[in-house]
């Protein structure tokens, strides 16, 4: 950091939250995988699947605990990876701004779909 | 000391360009790496649809048979063999990312850094997703 990190002079690029970032991408991502094991052990043991099994599997509490656990994990999951994709690939600051506010937007949306659909259950 | 400096004149790449992608010749573990984040964009992209599927799947019998013709008579002017071919693009990236995540948390816990160990977890990775995309292409298709 510079002695003037303020103003026009202020930096406005990077990540800079060291440990805590990694280690969050990486919780979630376990905990997304214990989502789709329970989902594919679900879908291989059982009788022919079709709309009854498949609304079943998501209509148990702890199902949809999980489901909703792994769908906030997503959000943060991507955005982190999404702000390194545009941290590292867009230079120009108001560009790389947009892309985030787009990135941020677009997931926010789609994690509230998620919880609508997995709530109308 | 002049002859020493001049040995080899090696290509040096510092601010990389997009024209000289093409030019390089990544090893197994740099291609893993790009891949990862060229299929968590994908998913990134391909979200709502994947959203949208899961809630037509979910909503009632009668969505459900939307769900299940989506992938026979396709979607919108879309037909069924392009959205098949969506999804196993999505299964590609799903598992692509998924098998590359379990390498980056098992290099993590044991700290298996080593430039052979890289290489052949890899390897495995790339043939492991190809592998179990190309089997459920297979269940998709047939």
């Amino acid at each position: 950091m510079t002695d003037k990190s303020y103003g026009s002079k202020r930096l406005v690029v990077g990540a800079h939250y060291g440990l805590r970032d990694w280690l969050a991408q990486r919780v979630t991502a376990v905990l997304m995988a214990l989502f789709t094991l329970a989902l594919v052990a679900q879908l291989l043991f059982g009788a022919k699947l079709g709309y009854e099994r498949w609304s079943a599997i998501f209509s148990t509490q702890w199902m949809k605990v999980l489901a909703f656990v792994t769908i906030m994990s997503l959000l943060y999951h991507v955005w982190i990876g999404m702000r390194d994709v545009w941290m590292d690939y867009v230079k120009p600051v108001g560009i790389k701004l947009v892309l985030q506010v787009f990135t941020l937007s677009w997931l926010v949306g789609c994690t509230g779909w998620t919880v609508q659909v997995l709530w109308r259950l | 000391m002049a002859e020493t400096t001049q040995v080899q004149k090696r290509p040096v790449f510092r601010n990389i360009h997009i024209t000289q992608i093409v030019g390089y010749r990544l090893p197994p573990a740099g291609i893993v790496s790009i891949l990862h984040r060229v299929s968590g964009v994908l998913m990134f992209l391909l979200l709502p649809f994947v959203i949208w599927l899961l809630d037509v799947s979910l909503t009632s019998e009668i969505s459900f048979e939307r769900f299940t013709s989506t992938f026979v008579a396709g979607l919108g002017f879309l037909p069924g063999w392009f959205m098949k071919l969506v999804a196993l693009a999505l299964i590609w990236a799903f598992l692509h990312h998924f098998i590359a995540g379990v390498r980056h948390l098992w290099m993590d816990m044991t700290h298996s850094v080593s430039k052979q160990q890289g290489h052949l977890s890899a390897v495995i990775t790339l043939a492991a997703s190809v592998v179990l995309t190309l089997a459920l292409a297979f269940k998709l298709f047939f």
